[in-house]
């Protein structure tokens, strides 16, 4: 009986959970004159035409295809240069080492408000205004320390006999690293690209203030599209269920590895 | 474990030190300059020293902002931490079930924080919204004109939107629990409740303090979110500090004012972080006795 009643407890949350969605999808597959006409809980007439507009319309979907390359170009950042500090930080002591991790930290806390305009500027006097690495790049301050707190906890679970019998059978350390470590961390690995990917991905303000056109993500275009007048609620719905079309992809291959990530205790 | 002591291992950190101290070193340096000039154009300047400070501090609208925030932070805090407790301990433990729900639950938090604004904007208004109409049935709700209204909208968006975080990691927490604890709790015959204060909290302490720390930074640097859905509206009851920040920053583009704002915008925020750690940490210790 008890069973019973957190099952529907938790059934009727996750109800809850998908309605906004749901009504989103529902607003996306009418027209605008549709939606504004009448009040209806699921699309009478099923039409294809938002979708279509923003698969055919450049200054849409290329809010995509943004958004996507300055996404990719800080997560291999953020794990190239977070892999290496991350071993020094589990296996070595070294002066200044819990300074250090602190202030990286410190710097996941810092209002993005805070740097938006001092990022504008200082991208614009290196000349990487407009472009994906600058997003990129600015991304890096809140996912480079994360990657870091994330695989550091991955790594001080293995053991450190096994870099010992890796030095004593004569391996080098970044031969060691690369071919015995990383493979041994994967799932660590994945996760971190994950959250990478996730906090990169949802981040509106540093994008936005960053990009003019050329490298505008598809966040920053739905809010130019919502300061115009006339509102068109079904394409804004179309453009909002793509967005979340990648977040489900990546919780779909990675639905087994977080069960395992989590059983570790780290997240 | 003891660890090897050698300095040399600063130069694996140096990779991340430089990328950061770009995006971060520069950036802050550039605010406190700000902080302490008057501004008013390429190349003219005069230093002001601890002008803007004064000002910002007796601000009368930033005091309302912060004021704002922290009953929001308040809040959110108070709501989804007991929520995502309850759900952690509601999902279920082995079999298909375990698989669909982390999908689920997770859904929320891989969606844009402006979609998430964009959601609730079709959800809540009272012409084509569900819930908007779904309310307006009973009492008159739009969260456009009236700010309580608003703060109801965001709250429920807020809750929503993060409560899956603290589900997730609490459920880390307890997936975390050796089975033998609950055998012995089973055989002294403790009561669900017992077995949840005396094993399940105590146990889940490490990740809930990971959740409370997140939770209250993520609010307290709210954005997008209100950004999109009120605009800070109506009136001024929903600007919080980020809203009024880039209001003043980047749209009436005011240097000076905007950084010393940043500066002690930052300071609180490390503040409080700091001391929720000792704080929560002094309690854990507490518990352990």
């Amino acid at each position: 009986m008890k069973v019973k009643k957190k099952t529907i407890g938790l059934a009727i949350y996750f109800g809850l959970l998908l309605v906004p969605i749901y009504w989103m999808l529902n607003m996306s597959l009418r027209t605008n004159a549709d939606i504004l006409g009448y009040f209806a809980l699921y699309p009478k007439d099923i039409t294809f035409a938002n979708y279509i507009k923003i698969f055919t319309d450049a200054s849409w979907y290329s809010g995509y295809i943004n958004s996507i390359i300055y996404v990719s170009i800080n997560t291999v950042i953020s794990l190239v240069v977070a892999l290496p500090a991350a071993y020094a930080f589990s296996r070595y002591r070294f002066l200044g080492d819990k300074h250090m991790f602190f202030w990286l930290l410190t710097n996941r806390m810092a209002p993005a408000a805070v740097f938006a305009l001092p990022f504008f500027q200082l991208y614009s006097s290196v000349g990487l205004m407009d472009t994906h690495i600058a997003v990129a790049l600015a991304h890096c301050l809140f996912n480079v320390p994360l990657a870091v707190w994330i695989l550091e906890g991955f790594m001080s679970g293995v053991p450190r006999e096994i870099d010992e019998t890796a030095f004593i059978d004569g391996y080098s350390l970044p031969r060691f690293f690369i071919t015995i470590f990383i493979p041994l961390i994967r799932a660590g690995v994945g996760v971190t690209a994950f959250f990478c990917f996730m906090f990169s991905w949802v981040e509106l303000l540093i994008a936005r203030t960053l990009t003019v056109t050329n490298a505008k993500p598809i966040a920053a275009i739905m809010t130019r599209t919502i300061s115009a007048t006339g509102l068109d609620y079904g394409l804004l719905a179309a453009a909002g269920m793509l967005t979340i079309v990648p977040g489900m992809l990546v919780i779909w291959f990675a639905r087994n590895h977080m069960a395992k990530g989590f059983a570790l205790g780290r997240v | 474990m003891e660890k090897w002591e050698n300095n040399k291992a600063w130069f694996l950190v140096l990779p991340v030190f430089i990328i950061v101290a770009f995006s971060s070193i520069i950036p802050l340096m550039t605010v406190v300059n700000y902080s302490i000039q008057d501004i008013w154009g390429p190349g003219q300047r005069v230093f002001v020293g601890a002008e803007w400070f004064k000002e910002m501090m007796a601000s009368k609208r930033l005091h309302d902002a912060l004021w704002r925030q922290f009953l929001f932070s308040g809040l959110v805090l108070l709501i989804e931490m007991p929520l995502g407790i309850l759900l952690a301990l509601a999902m279920p433990k082995r079999g298909w079930g375990v698989s669909a729900s982390l999908v689920t639950i997770s859904l929320p938090l891989l969606i844009p924080w402006n979609t998430i604004g964009t959601i609730w904007i079709i959800f809540t208004r009272p012409d084509i919204g569900l819930f908007g109409a779904a309310v307006n049935n009973f009492v008159e709700f739009d969260h456009t004109a009236r700010s309580l209204d608003a703060w109801i909208t965001l709250m429920l968006m807020e809750v929503w939107h993060w409560t899956p975080l603290v589900a997730l990691l609490a459920y880390a927490g307890l997936r975390a629990i050796p089975e033998a604890y609950y055998q012995a709790a089973k055989i002294d015959g403790a009561s669900a409740w017992s077995t949840f204060w005396y094993i399940q909290l105590p146990k889940m302490r490490g990740v809930l303090t990971i959740a409370f720390l997140l939770r209250f930074m993520d609010s307290f640097l709210i954005y997008a979110e209100p950004f999109v859905l009120t605009g800070g509206g109506p009136g001024n009851s929903t600007t919080f500090l980020s809203i009024y920040l880039v209001k003043i920053a980047l749209l009436q583009f005011d240097l000076g004012p905007g950084g010393a704002f940043s500066l002690i915008y930052f300071v609180i925020v490390l503040l409080f972080c700091y001391m929720f750690y000792q704080a929560l940490q002094r309690v854990g210790k507490g518990e352990k006795v």
